[in-house]
């Protein structure tokens, strides 16, 4: 528990400090956007083991209805962002609802092709600008307090929001209602036994995660001043995947080393290799699914595991 | 009808029965393979693209025609299938099937990177062969003889799978497999064999789609990755597993999407999406799926 609390400190003072050690802002923002993508998507396949193949469709029309608001609307900062995540969330509804009659692999199917009619929806919708997306997002401010123009000011709220909801997460998981989904994933048919409404309780989590992607996704949009199809598309869905089980699914801080690793793989490797960074991203993904299945994190919390029950053996 | 002329409607049907056709060698490979390893192949796309693709490398650098093509394409990936069963997908048998779902996944994206990185992004175009150039006069219609041969072979390629899955002795070892792969191997059949060859069959099929798309539609790195998902809501509408429902569900399908352009354009898209998700609500075993 104590290893815990170090890791926890020296990581929030790294992102507290992270622009001004000479750090790019926007990159920064971006990593923790993707990053809270990441943790949100991890609510579903690492604790409830249901893997949601169409993730970018919540990520993406939340962005996109934030960014059409404040762009053409006039709306607000905040006030965007909640309506594109109340869009996240009745899509998650929907879509969940159906999805969630199935389990595994079909699960898995359903999420994705309803994801691609998102997609087309997207595509061929009026607001979303078509092949040319949202240009020119303005990031406005909060409630007309404190602009967030400034790439620092907007980063110390990105980082606020990754924070909330990285708690609010962790809080979800520790409650009763987290207990009931471990159970869930452990054994559904002794859950259902159990008197559990099964069925419910993945819809909440479907739900939940379904919004928060969308809020990962609103921030994003506000973040690079833009939205395209390729944030609704199943790249950005496979990609959020690979995200989670990279860093190590299941895990609090996994999602969040496995964005990491991903979003800064993909900056550094598209300006050295072009088209073939999807080669290299597929390889990587053939390497977790073979031989580290658990993540690194997952990894290294086992190793930890191990060893302080070695100790505990031999005291 | 609707205000559209007849030839119209006509020709818009005809096209999504090739389609049709597409959908249900796709989703035929995709179910039989599902049946026995328990993988959704994710890559299933990437190999009709491959297919089409080893087509045109053969048609430019190799001189080889299409109709050496039709063989040798789904023979050569075919066998790309085989190694990739051998060396991946054979270690995640005994693990969630996700893993297989997500493996596949990096596969395709790996192979559509390749040929991305190799061809550009651009779509390159394939000669219909000259014997199938031209179309029949129906007096109503002028039926294009490439696409009436694309329904035809496909037809036949499906035809021949079924008898061989649900007729011969070869199929209900296939069966017997997917019900009980242990007991078989008891019996002394060479599971592991089967298995293999059922993976690469399935991925030659689909290859064997692509080389007969490769005329109608530009040859493109990413001319399978949207119509995989659609082949998986197909596979989901018909009943995962299903030979027939596989193949009914490919070719209706496809006719309603077809129908879909002429009615209302702007949904052609995604009514097969709109499709499945209402099956799902009604029936979520799918159409012909037993559960």
């Amino acid at each position: 528990m104590r290893a815990h609390t170090r890791v926890y400190m020296v990581l929030s003072i790294l992102a507290l400090a992270a622009p001004f050690l000479g750090l790019y802002p926007v990159f920064l923002m971006k990593l923790l956007c993707f990053a809270m993508f990441a943790c949100a998507f991890n609510l579903l396949l690492g604790y409830t083991q249901m893997l949601s193949f169409g993730h970018a469709a919540y990520f993406g029309s939340s962005a996109y209805v934030t960014g059409w608001l404040v762009t053409t609307q006039g709306w607000g900062t905040i006030e965007g962002i909640v309506a594109g995540v109340a869009v996240a969330m009745v899509l998650g509804l929907v879509i969940g609802a159906i999805a969630v009659r199935r389990q595994g692999i079909y699960f898995a199917m359903i999420t994705l092709a309803l994801s691609q009619l998102v997609f087309f929806v997207c595509l061929q919708a009026k607001f979303t600008g078509g092949e040319n997306g949202l240009q020119g997002i303005p990031r406005g401010s909060i409630f007309g307090m404190m602009a967030l123009g400034s790439d620092r000011t907007m980063y110390y709220f990105v980082l606020a929001a990754f924070v909330a909801v990285f708690v609010l997460i962790r809080r979800i998981v520790h409650s009763p209602f987290g207990q009931v989904l471990n159970a869930i994933r452990a054994n559904e048919p002794r859950a259902i036994s159990l008197g559990y409404k099964v069925d419910r309780y993945k819809l909440v989590a479907f739900v939940l995660s379904a919004s928060l992607a969308g809020l990962a996704g609103s921030l994003k949009a506000l973040v690079l001043g833009f939205v395209t199809l390729s944030d609704v598309s199943q790249g950005t869905s496979g990609e959020v995947i690979l995200m989670t089980l990279l860093g190590g699914s299941g895990t609090f801080l996994g999602p969040v080393v496995g964005a990491n690793l991903v979003v800064t793989l993909q900056e550094y490797l598209s300006d050295l290799v072009g088209a073939w960074v999807s080669v290299i991203i597929g390889g990587i993904f053939v390497v977790c699914v073979m031989t580290f299945r658990r993540g690194f994190v997952g990894e290294i919390q086992r190793r930890f595991a191990s060893r302080t029950a070695e100790f505990a053996k031999r005291s | 009808m609707f205000g559209v002329p007849l030839p119209a409607i006509l020709g818009q049907l005809m096209l999504g029965l090739v389609n049709g056709s597409f959908y249900a060698l796709l989703s035929l490979g995709l179910a039989v393979i599902f049946g026995l390893l328990g993988v959704v192949n994710f890559a299933h796309g990437a190999f009709y693209m491959l297919g089409a693709f080893a087509a045109y490398i053969g048609l430019q650098f190799l001189g080889v025609n299409y109709w050496c093509a039709l063989l040798l394409a789904p023979l050569a990936v075919g066998l790309l299938g085989v190694a990739i069963e051998r060396l991946f997908l054979r270690h995640l048998y005994q693990l969630d099937p996700l893993y297989g779902l997500l493996l596949t996944f990096a596969i395709a994206l790996i192979a559509e990177g390749i040929m991305r990185g190799l061809f550009g992004a651009s779509g390159k175009s394939y000669p219909v062969p000259d014997i199938l150039r031209g179309g029949f006069n129906l007096g109503f219609m002028v039926l294009p003889i490439y696409r009436a041969w694309v329904v035809l072979a496909s037809l036949t390629v499906c035809g021949l799978t079924w008898f061989l899955i649900e007729r011969t002795r070869l199929g209900a070892m296939l069966r017997a497999a997917t019900e009980n792969a242990r007991l078989v191997q008891a019996f002394g059949v060479n599971v592991p064999l089967l298995v293999m060859s059922t993976y690469g069959a399935g991925v030659a099929l689909a290859a064997l789609a692509g080389v007969l798309a490769a005329p109608v539609i530009q040859v493109s790195p990413l001319m399978g990755s949207s119509l995989v998902i659609v082949v998986f809501a197909v596979v989901v509408i018909g009943g995962m597993g299903s030979i027939i429902g596989a193949i009914v569900s490919g070719l209706v399908l496809g006719l309603i999407e077809g129908l879909t352009k002429v009615i209302y354009p702007e949904a052609s898209n995604i009514v097969v999406f709109v499709i499945m998700a209402v099956v799902l609500i009604w029936r979520p075993a799918g159409l012909f799926g037993r559960e």
